[in-house]
């Protein structure tokens, strides 16, 4: 095969040169990816593959279901508690559980806290090197930087020539030192890094600004959770009990005292966001929005299970106030409504992944999922089982399953939050995309992009953190009205449990959109799968041939030199993947940097 | 004597549900079982935490961390790094399996100016990680008592006071996950032929990656390169 199209719309090309770049860096867990360019350096083929095990599924097979949270939480090192969110309510749901009105607030709160800490992280830590080059912030005029701030943002208090002199001179001695520390593995001499001198260097200082705020976000989660790094959650509410005229001591009920110190939080991150984080967005973008690649699914195909509650355990789409439906075919028109427990909408295939389905041409529905792992090669890859050199897409090829709504490849996370809430309607987040929009003097069109990708990302915070104001104020309310239950243990015990139940949690994780689906048995864990946001974007193709949303992002992108995959990361990253459903590392050597490898 | 105002960050970091990579969280919480400390000694479960571990490493200037780390040595020994050895050996080699985690919290603190004045990393030699939902082997359980001594010597040149509980906190007393205290997930597991095990099979065979094969001058090239 050297051309084909897909029957999502996309033309694979594999003549031309393939490129491998393998691992995947600064994302959470191990990923690897192949694309074929042609004579013009244009991707014309794309090949995304999970290369870790995983199957939290299979180890909590005869488990205590109220325990399950603990367990996901461990899964990896940044979804931690939208893994145990989305546990306590998938055991909830089997269990007609119903949860007070203040657990559902402080949820709120906590799951709003961590979409914020994760893009604030994300973008600063992990994406920006892949627009903002640190050395080239060395050339930088403080005073012009200064003056730059003071445009962009006039309210952030953090710009005199002196503090931007300051930054760039510990930068130095780092750079000198040889040791760029985060730093290194970058391609800081590509061309594909357009912004000048002084917008890196504001933008790194913003790396070390945001570096040393996101402390405060987290305290929000330690308070509610009552333990750092690793919150506490419960099956029936939260864990911290309220007792607004405590004493403060450790282990003692959360008290007026503590909420005031969240409420404070709270208001530093909104003022964060707004005077920061925006800002970057808007100048970072503005500078390179002639480079519009990397759209892939989201003109076409997104979705979102939708989250955050207004009123506790009624999780219809009209009360989720982040949206929740599917669009298909590019219909912005018409959203369809989504419904987890329907066999016919979500299946998982496995034709292109390392498992085996009795019949793989169907798909499974996760309710009914196996995870039965079969690794072995295609006929056309290169190299040994231990040693890839190039995959064959034609066959198995991904750790990772294909899940599909209706038979649909579809995007899943911030973008897609977006783009759902602005087909509906949705007043805030239209705003928002109007205003930016408007700013960058863009058309709707360039929403579709890996930079509409990492703009969604922000303005969800900026949304996020007014939401958490909300649930503050309506927390505080309840409680002054006299209601200061967080848990209802009333099915809390076994016993009372049915003989065999099943349920589906979900949440959005920052990354997208997540479920779990659990069956308890004799009031043992059953079966238990987990579909994960990087398993709808990541995943490989299909029984159809559908290429996955990883794989379309990357289709028709030009690269500056295909040896330093800077617009492959950069579009990869604008998912923010997380593939470390563990932390065992596999690289060969210690080295971090990716290796490319040039075919 | 420590000067006042020290404050000390142990911690242990590792995936509790990879065999011997939880060794690090295993160990802290078992130091906290066994001992007490005054306000400003911290003992924490960082799990696979990254970048949200860094204010921890910013506020201590006394830092222990335990991990389950690949030194090449036979499986199941304890070995213990110093000083600046800790983060130069890790940007060369694999050492610790959070490597690209922790040595960029490690960086990320300095880069804010913050970082530890003494840094001791206690690692021990993994016999098996590939074993997913499993526990740590009996050669790494072993080795936690000897690990703690380790800590607790290191503390002790530093003026850091540990004092033994009278009576040694029960299991459910953990710092880290009460759901998944040693005694819970070990009975918990499901059998087998229920629950496949293993990692990737690429990298379970992978014979690309061995460590040093001499350690020590291993460390000490790296520490001589990087003093020139």
């Amino acid at each position: 095969m050297a051309t084909m199209q897909t029957p999502n719309g996309f033309n694979l090309d594999t003549s031309g040169q393939r490129v491998v770049v393998d691992p995947v860096t600064r994302i959470e867990g191990h990923m690897r990816c192949e694309v074929n360019v042609d004579e013009n350096n244009i991707i014309r083929n794309a090949v995304s593959t999970g290369t870790m095990w995983r199957g939290l599924e299979v180890i909590l097979k005869g488990r205590d279901p109220r325990d399950a949270w603990a367990f996901t939480q461990r899964i990896c090192g940044v979804c931690t508690g939208t893994h145990a969110l989305t546990s306590v309510r998938a055991v909830e749901d089997a269990l007609g559980i119903d949860i007070p009105e203040n657990a559902n607030s402080i949820r709120n709160i906590m799951q709003l806290s961590l979409q914020i800490h994760d893009h604030l992280v994300h973008f600063y830590h992990l994406h920006a090197l892949d627009w903002v080059n640190p050395v080239n912030a060395l050339k930088a005029d403080p005073k012009a930087t200064s003056e730059l701030q003071q445009t962009v943002s006039p309210s952030h208090p953090k710009s005199s020539p002196g503090y931007f002199r300051d930054i760039q001179s510990r930068l130095k001695k780092f750079v000198e030192s040889g040791q760029l520390g985060p730093f290194k593995n970058g391609y800081w001499t590509n061309p594909a890094y357009l912004l000048p001198p002084e917008a890196d260097l504001m933008a790194v200082t913003h790396y070390l600004e945001a570096l040393d705020f996101q402390k405060e976000i987290m305290t929000t989660r330690t308070i509610f959770g009552g333990k750092d790094i690793h919150p506490n959650w419960l099956v029936g509410g939260v864990p911290c009990a309220i007792n607004i005229d405590g004493e403060l001591a450790a282990g003692a009920p959360v008290n007026m005292d503590r909420l005031n110190y969240v409420k404070g939080v709270i208001d530093r991150t909104l003022e964060f966001v707004k005077n920061v984080y925006i800002p970057d967005i808007l100048a970072i973008g503005g500078l390179y929005k002639g480079w519009l690649y990397g759209g892939g699914l989201s003109s076409t195909s997104v979705l979102a299970y939708g989250d955050i509650p207004d009123r506790a355990n009624d999780y219809s789409p009209g009360n989720l106030m982040m949206p929740r439906g599917a669009i298909i075919n590019g219909k912005l028109e018409e959203v369809h409504e989504v419904d987890l427990r329907d066999p016919e909408q979500i299946q998982e295939f496995v034709p292109h992944s390392w498992y085996a389905y009795p019949d793989e041409k169907k798909g499974l529905h996760p309710w009914d999922g196996i995870t039965e792992p079969n690794y072995v090669l295609g006929a056309n890859a290169k190299g040994t089982s231990t040693n890839i050199i190039e995959l064959d897409e034609a066959a198995k090829y991904s750790w990772i399953k294909a899940p599909r709504w209706r038979g649909h490849a579809m995007e899943v996370g911030p973008l897609a939050r977006y783009i759902v809430g602005y087909a509906q309607g949705h007043e805030y987040f239209t705003d928002q995309i109007n205003r930016t929009l408007r700013t960058l003097d863009v058309p709707v069109d360039a929403l579709f992009s890996t930079l509409g990708r990492t703009a969604a990302r922000a303005l969800e915070a900026e949304w996020a953190a007014d939401m958490q104001v909300y649930f503050f104020d309506k927390l505080i309310a309840n409680i002054k009205a006299g209601d200061t239950a967080t848990a209802n243990v009333e099915k809390f015990d076994p016993q009372t449990w049915p003989t065999e139940v099943k349920g589906v949690g979900f949440t959005e994780a920052p990354r997208g959109a997540l479920a779990h689906w659990i069956r308890i048995k004799d009031t043992k864990i059953d079966n238990y799968q987990c579909v994960v946001p990087t398993t709808w974007n990541g995943s490989p193709r299909d029984n159809e041939g559908n290429i996955g949303a990883f794989e379309a992002s990357l289709m028709n992108t030009k690269m500056e030199r295909p040896e330093e995959p800077v617009e492959i990361l950069r579009t990869l990253h604008s998912f923010d993947p997380c593939l470390a459903c563990s932390t065992h590392v596999m690289g060969p050597d210690g080295q971090e940097m990716a290796e490319i490898k040039v075919r | 004597m420590r000067s006042r105002g020290t404050t000390v960050l142990i911690l242990g970091i590792g995936n509790l549900l990879w065999a011997d990579e939880g060794f690090g969280v295993r160990a802290v919480e078992e130091l906290h079982r066994a001992y007490e400390f005054d306000d400003d000694v911290r003992v924490m479960d960082g799990g696979t935490q990254g970048i949200y571990l860094v204010q921890h490493v910013r506020e201590a200037d006394i830092l222990i961390v335990f991990d389950a780390v690949d030194y090449g040595l036979p499986p199941g020994t304890l070995k213990r790094v110093e000083g600046d050895e800790v983060p130069k050996f890790m940007g060369a080699k694999k050492i610790s399996l959070h490597q690209t985690g922790f040595q960029e919290v490690l960086a990320m603190a300095e880069m804010m100016g913050d970082y530890p004045k003494h840094l001791l990393l206690i690692g021990v030699q993994p016999v098996e990680l590939e074993d997913y939902g499993g526990s740590l082997r009996p050669e790494v359980r072993a080795q936690i008592t000897p690990s703690i001594e380790m800590a607790l010597e290191f503390l002790a040149e530093h003026g850091v006071e540990a004092r033994p509980r009278t009576e040694p906190l029960g299991e459910d007393d953990t710092i880290a996950s009460l759901e998944m205290t040693l005694g819970r997930y070990e009975a918990g597991r499901p059998d087998e032929r229920n629950a496949f095990r293993h990692g990737d099979a690429r990298v379970l065979a992978s014979e690309e990656w061995r460590g040093p094969e001499d350690f020590e001058a291993e460390i000490e090239r790296l520490v001589k390169t990087r003093a020139t």
